[in-house]
């Protein structure tokens, strides 16, 4: 097959949006937080415990959805977590992310193990089935490729343009971008930004996890251990590449999976056999970085990004 | 000032009354039992020293700190402690020394953010733009409120923190230190935007350390020295002398040094430009000599190049154009490094951020920039010198500390200034760069700064002052310059010049004749 | 509220915050051991006989110690000049390979020879790898986390590809897995028929080295002035950069280390499972230690017990054996928490 023929197929272009579904929730949590001034390095291990609650509620019996909000709720209360030790403690947020990163991953393996214990193959459940929106479904290429998509990825479409509003159209936005690039200035007018920071950390990390839990309950239908597998630092340089704009980091994503997509399409053609796959994997990781460094020149990075807030400091 | 007479002020009673206020910082009184009024339509001047309490009193005032005593009433009414809201919401408004503003924001977003409640549907930008630009109409206070935060001068961006207040229709404005980073001209305009308001029925705390600005704008002065309210004065039964003498305690008594012949011009900048690197000014075509056994001073307004020539003698920039000659000799490679081995004493401006590594102790610190010249071998460090030496400082310049194994950041400025300039000076360097050297000292350390410049200066050493303070130029310099817009006026000999004339110079006057006709001419 | 620097803490203040720490996690395992059906008391007596009960478990738990001492370190290094290297996980690997690959043959020297030459090419393939992220942050300024993170997937997955490739063993039966090391590559035992190698005896003498670069050298004094305060050590003349990229170095070299003395003394050949994590534990091994290199031989040795102990415990009791990990990442979190508070007290303001 050759590469034009699979770019201009309905399916590729499915499957890249498929993939990017999961990334667009995460990457637009962790902008949240770097737009209200914290590095969100909790990012992995929310994924991961996200992945896992939503997963093993919807196992439990609550209704597909139920299992999407049991998922936000997870990655809330580490958010919660993250945000108290970086906030009013203003404690490292490398040191804090890695940490949390290590904590709800460590948590999540040892819950799978003590819910089940003796299982060789995890349990699956019925995931989101794709639903055909009238009309727009029935449209050549963009239809199968746009419009036959499961509820979660219309909602992660859907959240984007909600966090865009959000930023840049209420008063709320406002206070959280003031509040990511000079503090002082969100204080001098009395709000707080102690609040301000830790309330977007606990939002941006309520939508990573629900970006995990799209793996459990969309992407597939059960729980891997190393089903996440560095999505999460991905999605951190899709915020750079996305100059923190959501806009910007919904394109970032969506170009990124159709790399990926292309990858896995690409290993199949008789000239990817001749490639070892590892490279194929190794695709990602190495887009990323790439990202990064292109992006470096023009920084528009929140002025006050990992800066601490101590109230009166002189 | 035609103002209502006193009598009628204090029918209508206070707006603003604090009483008893007193803060501690651990061991640190920053203000002692501080009571006073503030009546309609008037202005207070609050007077007073860099580190005599003045900013942290209205911080409590604005409820950014907390008082360990005391209370504040508005408008009658017991304001509570700690909560900058109220202190909005009741008619406060402040502006900030180092101003409050988020650069990725427009001036309209920076003055509507907090105003209206947190979650609600939509902004009403049209209405909030609208009435920004009536009050600026109204207030001289001309800015476009499109304009991204981060794009303004300084004075514009001065001219949005005041909107800030009056948006939120603000009774009381209190200003601090406002005009330090303004033109004389922006001052001026400063000036009738207050009187504006004024006249509108607000009142005005104006916090300044300088005389004439408080002599001209201000009804009312208190004078806070150490902390404490020490005197209050009609302005108009007033003088200059009497409040400078007020302000520190003492008559002022001029440091004055018996004149110097000059010697050979020891650093000079051969028309020097720097690049450009987007926020500070950058230096314009400079040419400078400083000559040894001379102090040379350079005013200026803060924020007009002073940082691009400080960072270019310290090593932390590079030319862009034109030659440094050092004793003569045309430097090469131009870093920190080779400033120091080149014998070019350094004293920055912000001593915490750059001149010192807080949480070193006073040995580290010590030998920060000759621990691998002086006090290594082969890679190994010997402590047990660096340790002597730093003892010796501690002797020699009567920095006062437990001992060499204490962190510096449990030092006062004082005596973390001491520990620089002992740092420096025990090298015997024949330039010294001092860059605001006595920027929040009390006088002791000041007086005592000011000697160890001078008696660098009698043993021949070339000094360069920066100063946004000209008194301390105009009484330390044997040759004055005037920096503006990273440009550099002619040096003026020791009392040529009158403080206006060099006011005028730092307005940027006289620099389009001069290059012309100039000595350094390219 | 507000934080506020306390000037000279008391010892109670410097000891009962870290002692909580420690007492937290503690409880909060038991708490998890409880919820997994194990009764909590029981639990730690296994995860001590466990790591420490027998000749057997103590040998053990100082293998397990060797590798996080050299991540430990590396880490200790990295973040005490403030360069967050999280990458000591593909480092470790990188040391790896290289001692495959020149000690399978390709370099016949006798052991006396080779073993300290593999050493040092080890040092060298992981300081090269941290190179490229570091150059990227003084360059660029791209920030080193991510890059480091993502170089460890971008690495492991190389590994991958050369113990399916060139590396594979031709007698390995498929499985991706190196041929094993010539006999004079071995790390020989410290003591004969005790199952230690020199690796242990190595990475100690790396964590004193280490304690003297920091406290007695030029470069030691740099990589603090460097941490602590870089805008400072720039003005005083301190060559900021060249010392963050020999931080690298030595931070990578370290790592690359680890992989050398589990390759070479341990394992023998090379795997994809060679290290469960060492890379990630090192951060955990090396905050515990409060970036202290003697420091992290400690940290390393109590890390390394409770995995070893919580093995054998997971196996006797039936609570999973992650219980670990997350002791370990709680004790992380706790542990900085509790310094924070050593140092500073809580204002109302």
């Amino acid at each position: 097959m050759d590469i034009l023929d699979i770019l201009l197929s309905a399916s590729f272009w499915a499957a890249a949006i498929r993939i990017a579904s999961p990334l667009i929730f995460a990457t637009l949590g962790e902008l949240i937080c770097e737009r209200a001034g914290v590095l969100n390095l909790g990012i992995e291990g929310i994924m991961v415990a996200g992945a896992f609650s939503g997963w093993i509620a919807v196992w439990a019996g609550l209704p597909l959805w139920g299992g999407v909000a049991v998922a936000m709720l997870t990655g809330m209360a580490f958010g919660l977590l993250h945000a108290t030790l970086s906030v009013p403690f203003g404690l490292s947020q490398h040191v804090v992310g890695i940490g949390l990163t290590l904590l709800a991953t460590s948590l999540t393996f040892y819950t799978y193990r003590v819910v089940l214990p003796e299982v060789s193959s995890p349990p699956k459940i019925e995931a989101f089935q794709p639903y055909e929106i009238p009309l727009l479904a029935d449209l050549p290429l963009i239809g199968p490729a746009l419009f036959s998509q499961t509820p979660l990825t219309y909602a992660a479409f859907l959240l984007a343009a909600i966090c865009a509003y959000t930023l840049y159209r209420t008063p709320v936005g406002l206070a959280v971008r003031a509040a990511g690039e000079n503090p002082s200035a969100v204080a001098a007018q009395g709000l707080s930004v102690t609040a301000i920071r830790m309330g977007a950390v606990i939002t941006g990390s309520g939508f990573m996890a629900v970006g995990g839990a799209f793996l459990t309950l969309s992407a597939f239908d059960s729980f891997f251990f190393d089903m996440v597998n560095g999505r999460g630092w991905i999605c951190i340089a899709l915020v750079v590449f996305g100059a923190w704009r959501p806009g910007k980091a919904v394109l970032g994503a969506i170009l990124f999976a159709a790399f990926d997509a292309l990858q896995i399409r690409l290993q199949q053609t008789a000239i990817g056999a001749l490639v070892p796959y590892q490279l194929f994997l190794m695709l990602p990781y190495i887009l990323s970085i790439l990202a990064l460094v292109v992006m470096s020149r023009r920084a528009e990075v929140p002025a006050a990004l990992m800066v601490p807030f101590n109230k009166g400091e002189r | 000032m035609t103002t209502p007479s006193m009598a009628q002020r204090a029918a209508n009673g206070p707006v603003l009354r604090l009483k008893e206020i007193t803060k501690r910082f651990g061991p640190v009184t920053a203000n002692e039992d501080v009571s006073f009024d503030l009546f309609p339509g008037e202005v207070i001047a609050l007077l007073g020293e860099n580190g005599a309490g003045k900013t942290t009193l209205m911080n409590i005032l604005f409820g950014q700190y907390t008082a360990d005593a005391g209370e504040v009433e508005l408008f009658g009414a017991t304001l509570p402690p700690g909560a900058p809201r109220a202190a909005l919401d009741g008619g406060v408004g402040m502006v900030h020394q180092h101003f409050t503003l988020a650069d990725n924001l427009t001036v309209w977003e920076n003055i509507t953010l907090g105003v209206e409640p947190l979650f609600q549907m939509r902004l009403n930008s049209s209405a909030a733009r609208a009435r920004i630009r009536s009050l600026s109409e109204r207030f001289h206070l001309k800015v476009d409120p499109n304009a991204k935060v981060g794009r303004l001068t300084v004075g514009e961006r001065q001219r949005v923190e005041i909107l800030k207040a009056l948006y939120r229709d603000a009774r009381i404005l209190i200003l601090d230190e406002p005009t330090a980073v303004l033109t004389p001209q922006e001052s001026d305009a400063l000036f009738a935007t207050l009187r504006e308001a004024i006249g509108q029925g607000l009142s005005v705390i104006f916090i300044s350390h300088k005389l004439h600005e408080v002599m001209a704008i201000s009804d009312r002065v208190l004078v806070l020295r150490h902390g404490r309210l020490v005197a209050e004065r009609r302005t108009a039964q007033t003088s200059r002398d009497e409040l400078a003498s007020l302000m520190v305690g003492a008559d002022v008594k001029p440091a004055r040094f018996a004149p110097n012949a000059a010697g050979p011009a020891l650093l000079q900048l051969q028309g020097v430009s720097t690049p450009d690197n987007g926020a500070a000014p950058r230096l314009r075509n400079v040419t400078l000599d400083l000559a040894a056994g001379q102090i040379t001073g350079l005013a200026g307004v803060s924020g007009n190049g002073q940082a691009a020539l400080s960072d270019l003698i310290s090593g932390l920039i590079t030319t862009q154009s034109g030659q440094i000659r050092i004793h003569g000799r045309e430097i090469g490679a131009w870093s920190p490094r080779k400033a120091v081995d080149a014998g070019i004493a350094r004293i920055p401006e912000d001593r915490h951020k750059t001149g010192t590594i807080a949480d070193f102790d006073l040995t580290e610190n010590a030998i920060l920039e000759t621990y691998s010249t002086r006090f290594a071998r082969r890679g190994w460090l010997d402590w047990r010198a660096a340790r002597q030496f730093a003892k010796d400082l501690i002797a020699t310049y009567d920095v006062r500390c437990p001992g060499p194994d204490t962190r510096i950041r449990l030092l006062s400025g004082g005596n973390m200034q001491k520990l620089i300039l002992g740092r420096v000076l025990e090298l015997a360097p024949d330039i010294i760069l001092a860059n605001q050297p006595v920027r929040g000292l009390d006088i002791g350390a000041v007086t005592y700064v000011h000697e160890q410049l001078a008696k660098a200066r009698a043993r021949g050493a070339a000094v360069l002052l920066i100063s946004e303070d000209l008194d301390e130029i105009m009484q330390l310099s044997d040759v004055i310059h005037v920096i503006s817009e990273g440009r550099l006026s002619p040096g003026f000999p020791r009392g040529s010049q009158q403080p206006e004339d060099l006011g005028a110079w730092m307005a940027g006057h006289g620099f389009d004749t001069m290059t012309a006709e100039g000595p350094h001419a390219p | 509220m507000r934080l506020e620097p306390i000037a000279a803490p008391s010892w109670q203040r410097r000891l009962i915050p870290p002692a909580a720490a420690i007492l937290a996690t503690f409880v909060i395992a038991a708490l998890l051991a409880q919820i997994a059906g194990g009764n909590p008391f029981s639990i730690f007596g296994l995860i001590l006989s466990g790591a420490l009960g027998s000749k057997f478990a103590i040998l053990e738990t100082l293998n397990r110690a060797t590798p996080l001492i050299f991540t430990g370190l590396a880490v200790a290094v990295a973040f005490r000049a403030k360069l967050w290297n999280i990458g000591a996980e593909a480092q470790l690997y990188a040391g790896a390979v290289v001692t495959v690959v020149l000690g399978t043959g390709a370099l016949a020297l006798p052991a006396p020879l080779l073993l300290p030459l593999l050493a040092l090419a080890a040092m060298v393939a992981g300081a090269g790898l941290l190179l490229g992220p570091a150059l990227l942050k003084t360059r660029l300024g791209v920030d080193e986390v991510v890059t480091t993170l993502l170089f460890n997937f971008i690495f492991l997955l190389f590994v991958s590809y050369l113990l399916e490739g060139p590396l594979k063993d031709p007698m390995g039966m498929g499985w991706p897995k190196s041929p094993r090391l010539n006999p004079e590559a071995r790390l020989p035992r410290v003591v004969d028929g005790l199952r230690l190698h020199w690796g242990f005896a190595l990475a100690l003498i790396s964590a004193v080295a280490i304690w003297l670069i920091n406290t007695r050298t030029t470069l030691g004094y740099e990589m603090r002035a460097v941490g602590q305060n870089a805008e400072a050590a720039q003005f005083a003349g301190i060559p900021v950069t060249k010392v963050i990229l020999k931080t690298a170095l030595l931070s990578g070299g370290l790592a690359g280390l680890a992989g050398y003395s589990e390759v070479a003394g341990l394992k023998g050949a090379l795997t994809l499972d060679l290290s469960p994590g060492f890379g990630y534990t090192g951060i955990v091994v090396a905050m515990l230690a409060l970036l202290h290199p003697i420091g992290v031989v400690f940290a390393a040795l109590f890390v390394a017990a409770i995995f070893v102990g919580a093995d054998s415990m997971s196996r006797a009791a039936g609570v999973p054996s992650y219980l670990a990990d997350i002791m370990l990442a709680s004790a992380l979190l706790l542990m900085v928490l509790a310094i924070l508070l050593s140092k500073f007290r809580l204002r109302r303001d």
